[in-house]
Parts: C-alpha cells; sequence; structure tokens
C-alpha cells in the first residue's frame, strides 16, 4: 500500500512538475481570488487582520476545487482509468497516494497564499507562523476529503459543476476549524479544541478513503 | 398477513397519532409561563428533527452502507437510500422552517449564525448533493455505489450537529429529553405530547419511505419494461 502510494504520488507530481499548471494557473488564480478579496472589502477594510484567516481559507477552498478537478483531469483521458484498473495496484495505495499529491501541491499553494495574506491583507506575520501547523494540517485534512469528492465526480459530464455541490459543504467543518485555529494564532487563543477538530476530520477522511476508494474505482 | 396487516395499518395509525398530538398540542397542553402559546412548536419542531437526523438520515446511511458491504449489496439498498434521502429533504426543510418560525419571536431573527443551524443547513445541502449526485450518473451501479459512499461520507456530520449545542454554546438551546446525565427537563402532558410527536413523525417517515420506495420499484420495472420492448422492436426491425 506504501509503495503504491509513493508510485502514485511521485506520477502525479512528475506531471505537475512538467506541466507547470500548479504554478501558472493554479497559485495565479489564487493570487488574483486574494486581491479581489480586498478589492470587495475596500481599501479601509482591506487591511483589516480580523478578517484575513476567513479570506485566506475561502481562498484555499476555491484553489482546492481547481487543484481536485486538475488531479482527477490528468486521468481522464480514453483509456487511462481502465489501463490504471488493469494494473491492479491497490486502491487504498492509490488514494493514499493522489491524497498525498494533492497535499504537497496545496501546502505549496497555501504558503504562498499566506505570504499573499501577510502582504495584502496585512495578517500579522508571527501569527501566520504559529498558525503555520494547524494551516497544513487542515490543508492535509482538505486534500483527503478532495481526493474522495474528486472521485465521486470523476468522469462524469457534469464533474466540474458537481464537484463544488458535493464537496464545498462538506468542507464547511475545515474551513471553520481552520480559520478558528487561524485567528486564535493571530490572537493569542486557545488553539488545541480546533486543532483536535482537524485532527479527527483528517484522521476520519484519510480512514474511510483507505476504505472506500476501492468501491469507487470499481469497474 | 401480519406484514400485510401492518402495512395496511400504517397510514391509519399515524393519521391517528398526527391527529392527537395537534390535538393534545393545540388544545390539552398549558402555554408556557415564558413563551406563551409559542411553546407548542415543542410538539412539532424536536420531533420532525428527530426525523430528519436521525431516522431518516439513519436509514438512508445504514442501507448505503449495507450496500458498499459486499455480503448484503443489493438495489433494494439502493432504492431504500435514495428513498430515505428524499425524505430527509423534507424533513430537514421542515426542521429549519419550523426552527425559523420559533426563532423569530425567540431570538429577534429569522437566521442566526448559530452552530447547530448551521450545521443543519449544510446537512440538508449535503442531502440535496446527493440526489444531484444521483442525477449525474445513468449507469444504475455506477450511481448506487457513488450515491452509498457519499452518504456515508455526509453521515459524518450528524454527530456534528447533534453535539453542536454541547460543543459551541450558542444561540440554540441544549437537549430537552435525551440530555447527556439522562435528566428529562419537561414533564406531565407536555412530556406525553412530545414523545407522541415523536412516534407519530416516525411513522409518519416510514409511511412516505414505503409510498416513495413502490413508486420507485414501479417506475424500475417500467424502465426495464420498456427496454425490454425497445429491443424486441430493435429485433424485429433488423429481421424486416
Amino acid at each position: 500500500m506504501i509503495r503504491t502510494a509513493w508510485l502514485v504520488a511521485a506520477k502525479d507530481l512528475r506531471i505537475e512538475m512538467r506541466s507547470r499548471v500548479l504554478l501558472w494557473q493554479v497559485v495565479s488564480f489564487g493570487v488574483i481570488a486574494l486581491l479581489l478579496c480586498g478589492l470587495a472589502l475596500g481599501p479601509a477594510h482591506a487591511g483589516n487582520s480580523s478578517a484575513g484567516p476567513g479570506l485566506y481559507y475561502l481562498v484555499i477552498l476555491l484553489v482546492t476545487l481547481l487543484m481536485i478537478n486538475r488531479s482527477q483531469g490528468v486521468e481522464r483521458r480514453p483509456g487511462t482509468r481502465s489501463s490504471i484498473a488493469t494494473l491492479g495496484l491497490d486502491p487504498a495505495g492509490l488514494f493514499l497516494g493522489k491524497s498525498l499529491a494533492l497535499a504537497i501541491e496545496l501546502w505549496v499553494t497555501g504558503l504562498v497564499l499566506l505570504a499573499g495574506a501577510v502582504l495584502v491583507l496585512h495578517t500579522a506575520l508571527h501569527g501566520a507562523i504559529v498558525a503555520l501547523p494547524s494551516i497544513l494540517v487542515t490543508l492535509a485534512a482538505l486534500s483527503a476529503a478532495g481526493t474522495l469528492y474528486g472521485a465521486l465526480t470523476a468522469g462524469g459530464e457534469a464533474s466540474a459543476t458537481l464537484l463544488p455541490v458535493l464537496a464545498l459543504p462538506a468542507f464547511a467543518p475545515l474551513l471553520i476549524a481552520g480559520e478558528r485555529s487561524f485567528h486564535d494564532a493571530l490572537h493569542g487563543g486557545a488553539l488545541l479544541g480546533w486543532w483536535v477538530i482537524v485532527v479527527v476530520a483528517l484522521v476520519a477522511y484519510v480512514a474511510m478513503g483507505i476504505l472506500l476508494y476501492g468501491v469507487l474505482e470499481e469497474t | 398477513m401480519i406484514k400485510d396487516l401492518s402495512q395496511r395499518l400504517l397510514g391509519p395509525v399515524t393519521l391517528v397519532l398526527l391527529a392527537l398530538t395537534i390535538w393534545l398540542g393545540l388544545w390539552v397542553t398549558p402555554p408556557d409561563v415564558v413563551q406563551g402559546n409559542l411553546v407548542r412548536l415543542v410538539y412539532v419542531h424536536p420531533s420532525v428533527a428527530w426525523v430528519a437526523l436521525y431516522v431518516s438520515f439513519g436509514t438512508a446511511t445504514v442501507a448505503s452502507a449495507l450496500y458498499l458491504w459486499r455480503r448484503t449489496r443489493s438495489m433494494v439498498m439502493d432504492r431504500v437510500a435514495h428513498c430515505a434521502m428524499e425524505v430527509a429533504v423534507v424533513f430537514i426543510a421542515l426542521t429549519l422552517v419550523t426552527g425559523s418560525i420559533w426563532g423569530r419571536p425567540t431570538w429577534g431573527v429569522w437566521w442566526a449564525w448559530d452552530a447547530r443551524l448551521t450545521t443543519t443547513a449544510i446537512l440538508g445541502v449535503l442531502a440535496l448533493g446527493y440526489l444531484a449526485l444521483r442525477r449525474a450518473n445513468d449507469d444504475p451501479l455506477l450511481r448506487a455505489r457513488r450515491a452509498a459512499v457519499y452518504a456515508v461520507l455526509a453521515a459524518i456530520n450528524v454527530p456534528i450537529i447533534h453535539f453542536s449545542v454541547d460543543w459551541w454554546k450558542t444561540l440554540h438551546q441544549g437537549a430537552t429529553v435525551f440530555t447527556v446525565n439522562g435528566t428529562i427537563l419537561i414533564h406531565g402532558i407536555q412530556l406525553w405530547t412530545l414523545l407522541m410527536s415523536f412516534v407519530a413523525f416516525t411513522l409518519l417517515f416510514f409511511w412516505l419511505l414505503r409510498a416513495r420506495y413502490r413508486l420507485e420499484e414501479r417506475r424500475d420495472a417500467a424502465s426495464s419494461t420498456q427496454l425490454a420492448q425497445a429491443l424486441v422492436t430493435r429485433q424485429r426491425e433488423g429481421a424486416q
């Protein structure tokens, strides 16, 4: 299972390194969305750090949707999925590999956007550094959940529009917990409670993915 | 014979219990000292929420889990899950509407960013997502598999809703009957009317589920017949 996970993650990351979609499209979209958030708030409120964590996570959710579509899209060409199926790979390993690749891509994007939030939304640098571990865990939980929801909508004609409908409500608890822990890191609140929610969600989604991914990949 | 009799009695018994709940709730039970007649919503809102969150969503989740388990996998489970989720959407909507009607005079707003309200609304969107997912897939087996996985994933939200009033101390009141320490906070005729409303709405769910299931069964049978007829017609055309 672990070997399959490494192979799949390396394959997805290699595709990303060669195509540079993450760099030229996804990160750019995230930065534009962050700037639009600032514009929507207006110059008087854009530098208000209390809105920073919420806007940061909102942009992260939008970017995550793009990345899930991208992660499933690399296998959308005719014959790719059936070719993978004939390899007889462990579905749990497939899920872990795709989640790991998505998590690494999200961590890179998340760090760039965090720097953007410090610059554009005037989020305190010290608070952003304190919040970093909770952000990384939240992004890992998002990638595990996202891989599952991506597989649920893969292949259908309406997958691009169906994915947000299915995934965003499920991401909402992670958005709340992530935003609250970021907020507490900025304002010196108790981080532990929100950490617990994020870690439980991460464990739950990974466990569900290991158990259920095989059902979604059945042909 | 017993099964047939219980199916025949389900509808009339449900209607009688609902009528009794209305009579007790509107005329027999006294108004509250603080809330006045507004308290009568307690005989509708908690029982509707009970059916929405635990009975209907629970039925859909259990049926989906049974579909995912290879030994119990059958289209009957898929059909039960689908029908239960449709009824769940209705009951979740009723929960939000009755809660909103109660919230306006007590909290001063139709909607508050309360933990239980928000998580219940999210559950409603998840249930709608389940129906959207089913419509997006034409292949019955693929549709059943994906819908079952989604229902099991969506069920994570149910314990969050249940414990939301304990985890985040927001506007919505805590449990009245099923409290953590087992203390019941409602007594006498009010308690009995409340319990009757729980039974009446639970039976209403099963009545609706049964009707919806029969409709779905007939729809599946009709589409199979139509497919068979279309194949025969094609074969005749080919022979000519």
